[in-house]
């Protein structure tokens, strides 16, 4: 018995020596390695690839951000700021919810099913809005004609992309809210559409926040 | 082009790939097991540690060394959560309650990675990058060393000699591992993952007000995470958030990472029994699974059949703009027949059919290719139960690889492919029989029960990827699903080691003209087809209740 006590004794003391060793290599030098590299060679994107218009960061070019009217009173959520291009809904995007030190951005989906009544209820009303804010005076659009990215949330919440087809069905509003030419507004979405990676990877796509900042600059020349 | 074609050319270039790597690594990885030399580092390793890497160890041994390692990871795992408030750099955030720190140890040193926790709400840089990254490398290494002690078992004879524990687990970190993850991550930081230490912090938005991010070893944590087929996310969206999986690009590099390593495993297996063909036929199983089920995927998904989906005009729920629907079923399809768990989409808002499938793809207990090492040694163990079957059939004593596969060897075969379903189907039971589980759904429905079906699925099969509507932060699931990881990892290791020490002792078997030639495709096929029937009529009934029922309404 006591040999077999000892002998376990010993194999766990081996055990813990080898995590212990095995955590300074994984866990200490890797990450400080390749952090180093990371910073000394690519700071921009190790850093969140940010990007500035006038002077000032306004975010990051992969995270995704809202553009809303600010809230008035009596109101749960912010109307959406019309005259910008409107990113995906984000119905996943959860409040704080175990960390009452900050109010961090938490990333995620609704994990709701393709029968759940929230969901149709969501998309429902998603498609009625897409519809209404994007027919003006000499435009209508018609519900088939909304892309189904316009009216789901992405997985992380924090898509920065839209497709161009809902791109393209925000032109009209964009050129009447901020009083552009139609042509103009169109060839600005054309020019930030990004194909497929290589011509096969992914999906075609738009960056809203690019967009935008693309479109303040227009607006202001 | 549409976006089948381009999902079917994704394929393609994955295909490509995986080919070109699969020679050199393979055979790489025979001569990083089979080599008698020690390199410089592991030498100062080993004797850091007080390990002999040159004894050789028995089964019993060699079991013994994996438990004491792995209980040993558990509670250092534990602990560290535990003290994660007292800890610097821990970004202000608290300890965590036991029963989510016990769940978490036994997740990331099972390999599972299944998460209760917000990464970005909960885990500060201490415990992600000292704590359950370091998990990702070791835990991977433990799949392939058992993966290897079961090779050596066909491949030798008359002794019982499986290799020694401390030398397979440290090669495996140092030689395949760790290299493979400095390029990786740095080829992700290139297209945008991020990897700095920086705390909480605000960033300007187009329209004023703050985004609040938290900075973090994310390129270097999320490169282990797909190649050691760990799955944990430094963000709650995991692979989804731009910050871990930033271009198209990437999110095929990210596949890539989880299977080149399993799928490479079968030429390694080949190498060291001697014979390249057996390993291919093992090869041909994985690969024609893995091509199946992905086309089953694109089949339902894009069709997106569900009232939601078809209102939306598309199964664009849970997936990102920039990988869309073809790319997302690639990953969704390889991460659950391996033991990832990682997540580019959410599988909840799958359609019936889709989310049924990636529950099937745990189901098979993920060999198609499966985890790094535990693919290999599941896969050869359902070999033995293909051989057993056919032996059966024509009434011969079944052999596989020159080994009897008498008694003792199919009892313990018989053992490993009955644990997970046990565990899963009797924990899930359980779970819907009691007051309270049921309440942690956000699905009702015959989608609830698939949120725990799933649970209990992905934790019993070490996946870890979830239908995240279901909250797992209960002591009730935190508890069970974390004996459940431990138990579906641990038996199945003791029993394949086991096989294995009793196949190194037999003397090998002349191949006569009666022997079951395991090298031919008519073997890969009736491999196939004991897999498909095993696991069927297992969770047939279950799968019925939930995906089933859900797609087929």
């Amino acid at each position: 018995m006591a040999t077999s006590a000892s002998g376990t004794a010993r194999l766990l003391g081996a055990g813990l020596r080898a995590l212990l060793v095995l955590t300074v290599i994984c866990g200490v030098l890797y990450p400080l390695v390749v952090t180093g590299i990371a910073q000394g060679l690519l700071p921009h994107q190790a850093n969140g690839s940010e990007i500035s218009s006038g002077g000032r960061v306004v975010g990051s070019s992969l995270i995704g951000q809202r553009y809303d009217l600010p809230l008035k009173k009596g109101q749960d959520t912010p109307a959406p700021a019309l005259k910008w291009f409107q990113p995906r809904p984000s119905n996943g995007l959860g409040e704080n919810s175990v960390n009452t030190q900050y109010h961090l951005l938490l990333s995620g989906a609704t994990n709701r099913a393709g029968d759940n009544k929230d969901l149709i209820a969501w998309v429902t009303d998603a498609k009625k809005a897409v519809v209404r804010d994007n027919s003006t005076a000499t435009y209508q659009v018609r519900p088939s004609d909304v892309p189904a990215d316009a009216v789901t949330s992405s997985g992380s919440g924090l898509d920065p992309d839209i497709s161009p087809q809902y791109a393209q069905l925000q032109v009209h509003r964009i050129a009447e809210r901020n009083h552009l030419p139609v042509a103009r507004v169109e060839k600005l979405v054309a020019d930030h559409t990004e194909g497929r990676q290589l011509g096969f990877m992914g999906e075609p796509r738009v960056n809203v926040l690019e967009l935008n900042i693309a479109l303040q600059d227009l607006a202001k020349g | 082009m549409g976006p089948l074609s381009a999902g079917v050319l994704q394929l393609l270039a994955l295909v490509v790939a995986l080919g070109l790597a699969y020679r050199p690594l393979g055979d790489y990885m025979a001569r990083v097991y089979s080599s008698d030399r020690h390199l410089r580092v592991e030498k100062w390793i080993y004797k850091a540690t007080g390990a002999d890497p040159d004894t050789q160890m028995r089964w019993p041994a060699y079991v013994r060394a994996v438990l004491a390692f792995s209980l040993v990871g558990v509670l250092f795992l534990y602990l560290l959560q535990r003290v994660q408030g007292h800890l610097p750099g821990s970004l202000g955030f608290a300890s965590i309650d036991p029963d989510q720190a016990f769940n978490t140890a036994a997740s990331f040193v099972a390999n599972t990675n299944w998460q209760s926790y917000y990464g970005e709400q909960a885990m500060g840089h201490v415990v992600q990058t000292g704590g359950l990254a370091v998990q990702n490398f070791v835990s991977a290494a433990v799949g392939m060393a058992v993966a290897v002690a079961l090779v050596r078992g066909f491949a030798r004879s008359r002794t019982g000699e499986l290799g020694n524990f401390w030398s397979d687990l440290v090669r495996g970190t140092v030689r395949i591992l760790l290299p493979i993850s400095v390029l990786g991550a740095l080829v992700l930081v290139a297209c945008g993952a991020i990897q700095n230490f920086a705390g909480i912090h605000e960033v300007g938005q187009f329209l004023g007000g703050p985004q609040q991010w938290n900075g973090g070893a994310v390129a270097s944590q999320e490169v282990i995470k797909e190649l050691g087929t760990n799955g944990g996310g430094y963000f709650n969206a995991n692979s989804a958030h731009p910050f871990e999986n930033p271009t198209p690009f990437t999110n095929l590099f990210e596949i890539f990472l989880i299977l080149v390593i399993p799928f490479a495993l079968t030429r390694t297996f080949g190498r060291m029994v001697g014979s390249l063909k057996q390993g291919y036929a093992i090869l041909g199983a994985m690969a024609t699974i893995w091509v199946g089920f992905i086309a089953l995927m694109w089949w339902t998904e894009f069709a997106h059949h569900g009232p939601a989906f078809q209102i939306a005009g598309g199964a664009l729920e849970g997936k990102e703009t920039r990988f869309g629907v073809g790319a997302s079923s690639i990953f969704a399809v390889s991460t659950t027949l391996t033991s990832t768990g990682a997540v580019d989409s959410f599988h909840s808002s799958f359609t019936g059919l889709g989310g049924g499938i990636t529950i099937l793809g745990m189901q098979l207990g993920e060999i198609a290719p499966g985890g790094v090492g535990s693919g290999l040694y599941g896969m050869l163990i359902m070999a033995v139960i293909a051989v057993f079957i056919a032996g059966l059939m024509v009434g011969r004593t079944p052999e596989y690889l020159g080994k009897k596969i008498g008694t003792r060897e199919i009892k313990l075969a018989a053992c490993y492919i009955l644990i997970t379903p046990a565990l899963v189907l009797v924990f899930t039971a359980f779970a819907m029989a009691l007051p309270t589980p049921p309440h942690s759904m956000t699905n009702s429905g015959a989608h609830g029960f698939s949120e725990i079906l799933y649970a209990y699925t992905s934790g019993a099969n070490n996946n870890g990827s979830a239908f995240a509507g279901l909250n797992a932060d209960t002591q009730w699931f935190n508890t069970t699903i974390g004996l459940a990881m431990l138990l579906g990892r641990f038996l199945p290791i003791v029993f394949v080691l086991a096989l294995a020490g009793s196949l190194a002792q037999q003397r090998p078997v002349p191949v006569t003209a009666g022997t079951l030639r395991t090298e031919k495709p008519l073997f890969t096929g009736m491999l196939i087809g004991t897999l498909l029937i095993v696991s069927a009529l297992t969770y047939f009934p279950a799968l019925a209740l939930g995906p089933l029922a859900e797609g087929l309404a």
